[in-house]
């Protein structure tokens, strides 16, 4: 009872002070306010894409209001509340989770504030809601791996796969596109695939067990990173070289995920861009000025061939 | 043979094994490369190492009427410790005496909280199990610490025939055996366990022995997550361990150990560790669907379980109640 009513008190507090310089920032000047809601930081890639935001708004010279929601819902709602009451000029989140958005963002949409979506997609039956939605394509992503794979691949080709934690977004639509492309090619047969819950050790595990069930793996396909990490310690325990033996696809590019392409280790990465901030920033100056934009916008995204990975590791951000 | 509180938990794995065989003969195919065994069953032992060494500390634990619910996060921050040193340019040995040092501590907390000042095991460990995962995301602020080091991957990776994770968790598994079967600190926890109150009133001293038992488990802990940070060449705070005391807690139940504390089993231990490792492993194999791994998996330990209680022994053995005195002395000679 104490501890809510210290929180009730804190809140009102919070919510005085707001209104207090509610106006001023807007309505005085021309500098653009954002109130930004990140999700958390709990990985490199997350990190990568809040110094990213951060920093294209310095440079857009955007007043930044950022607000770490430590992968709570509870928190963003707040934050997001508080946006409203301060009045910013633009809002822009990413979901923690899929939906209970709709009470939060009808204050939003009542105060007269757009809002951006970015980097993770709500589900919501009312798309006035938000402005538009910025992140990436995911199947685009396992689209461009079994492109690389059909180009790539001769004669007979079996494929395992590595999937992602099962249900998530990311696992879900990886496959979906790396299927889809593949379908065309009867000689590209995904013979096993299994959860490696995004983990290196996940994917160690479950590449071990693939390596003992079938002696004919030519390519691996992992839906991160980690989880081809994980792969090549299997592949190297079991006496074989990756990237030779046994080639490997993998999506996100990350630090240690490039450092083994360049090595050779890896053989492709689609990049997963997490480096959007001046796209958000762009995105942001448009909506002030009421220019239309599209509903979907996907971050751009390349692709990483062996050569392309030493090319570009030395000035990579993450 | 029906009776025996082991008979069910062995009866599982030798049907997965059997299993794993049938869909695929080549998992129990043994050979040597580069001076090491290679095959399904050694894949089994090295990954199901760290759990068996956290069982083995969780059995102690559950024997005095506790349970520790921290080792996972305890594990975590063991791995992230060792490998932000080793990434800083320490040298490994320093790193992993360090982590285990810290591990330690972790483990004196623990047993401080819960044999000194009296509070519940569950809620006294639920503090680390929390508190703990956030410190290991500190340690390595909050991103997977890559390293390279050769010395450091052998504790978790690294063969000498079998794997050394494998021969450090069944040296500790025989080393705790013939300590407290050998002595009579066995017979000490099982009495602390049995009745605390009794047994410190008979001269027992419950506080150190609740106490050491929790700083055990926290060492325990701190090897396994050194083996499985190891065994990967990366720290991951996010993940390293994460529900791992849940298995360790089932590993125990599954060999027979009551969480109700008292008679305690090493050996029934071992075997539900296997017995877990061995289901993931053959869900590999077998090639489950991923969404209906978790499934799978609690069908095979509800049957174990159903089939290990008091009541479905009565059904499957022969009629009399005098049978159950053979049963429990059976026991006593574990590890």
């Amino acid at each position: 009872m104490k501890k809510c009513m210290t929180a009730a008190a804190a809140l009102t507090l919070l919510a005085a002070t707001a209104c207090g310089s509610g106006d001023s920032p807007s309505a005085e000047d021309d500098t653009i306010t954002l109130g930004f809601s990140q999700v958390g930081a709990e990985s490199g890639w997350r990190t990568a894409n809040t110094e990213s935001v951060q920093q294209a708004a310095e440079d857009a010279g955007i007043d930044l209001q950022f607000s770490d929601a430590q992968q709570k819902q509870e928190n963003q709602i707040r934050a997001i509340r508080s946006f409203v009451q301060q009045n910013v000029d633009v809002i822009a989140f990413s979901p923690v989770v899929e939906t209970g958005w709709d009470a939060v963002l009808l204050e939003a949409q009542r105060a007269d504030i757009p809002v951006i979506l970015t980097d993770r997609a709500i589900d919501s039956e009312d798309d006035t809601l938000y402005e538009t939605f910025l992140g990436s394509d995911f199947v685009e992503e396992g689209r461009k791996a079994g492109e690389w794979l059909v180009d790539n691949a001769e004669g007979e080709t079996n494929v395992v796969e590595l999937q992602g934690t099962t249900g998530a977004a990311p696992a879900i639509d990886r496959k979906e596109g790396f299927e889809e492309v593949i379908a065309d090619h009867p000689d590209i047969e995904v013979i096993a695939t299994q959860t490696g819950d995004f983990t290196r050790s996940g994917g160690k595990e479950v590449m071990e067990a693939f390596l003992r069930s079938h002696d004919d793996i030519d390519v691996v396909y992992a839906h991160n990173d980690d989880m081809g990490l994980g792969a090549i310690e299997a592949i190297r325990a079991a006496g074989m070289e990756p990237g030779e033996d046994i080639q490997i696809i993998t999506v996100d590019a990350v630090q240690a995920g490039m450092e083994a392409l360049a090595e050779g280790d890896i053989n492709f990465i689609v990049e997963c861009n997490p480096l959007l901030g001046d796209q958000l920033m762009e995105l942001v100056e448009q909506v002030v000025a009421d220019e239309e934009v599209p509903k979907r916008i996907e971050v751009e995204e390349t692709t990483f061939t062996q050569e392309e990975a030493q090319a570009a590791l030395p000035d990579r951000k993450y | 043979m029906i009776r025996h509180h082991l008979f069910w938990p062995v009866a599982a794995l030798a049907l997965l094994i059997v299993l794993n065989a049938v869909v695929n003969p080549a998992f129990l195919e043994l050979r040597m490369q580069d001076g090491r065994l290679y095959g399904g069953v050694v894949d089994i032992l090295r990954n199901g190492a760290p759990t068996l060494l956290i069982a083995v500390g969780m059995t102690l634990v559950i024997a005095t009427r506790g349970i520790d619910l921290s080792v996972g996060a305890v594990a975590a921050i063991s791995g992230a410790f060792a490998c932000t040193w080793i990434a800083a340019g320490g040298h490994a040995f320093t790193a992993m005496t360090l982590a285990l040092g810290l591990c330690v501590l972790l483990g004196l907390w623990n047993g401080f909280l819960v044999s000194v000042l009296g509070i519940q095991p569950i809620i006294a460990t639920l503090v680390l199990m929390t508190a703990g995962r956030g410190g290991a995301m500190l340690i390595t602020e909050g991103q997977i610490i890559t390293i390279n080091d050769p010395l450091y991957r052998q504790i978790g990776a690294g063969f000498l025939v079998l794997p050394i994770a494998i021969l450090i968790s069944l040296g500790v598994l025989l080393l705790v055996g013939a300590l407290t079967r050998g002595t009579a600190l066995g017979m000490l926890v099982e009495a602390v366990g049995t009745n605390p109150r009794a047994s410190r009133l008979a001269g027992v001293r419950s506080r150190t022995i609740v106490w050491t038992v929790y700083v055990f488990a926290g060492l325990c802990a701190g090897v396994a997550g050194l083996m499985i940070s190891s065994n990967v060449s990366a720290a991951d705070a996010n993940n390293a361990g994460l529900w791992i005391e849940m298995d360790a807690i089932l590993a125990v139940v599954i060999g027979g150990t009551s969480l109700a504390g008292g008679r305690y089993s090493l050996t029934g231990t071992m075997v539900g560790a296997l017995v877990i490792q061995t289901l993931t492993t053959t869900v590999y194999n077998v090639g489950v669907a991923p969404n209906a791994i978790l499934v799978f998996k609690a069908l095979v330990v509800i049957a174990v379980c159903l089939l290990q209680s008091p009541h479905s022994a009565r059904l499957f053995g022969p009629r009399r109640r005098a049978a159950s005195a053979p049963h429990r002395s059976e026991e006593v000679t574990a590890a």
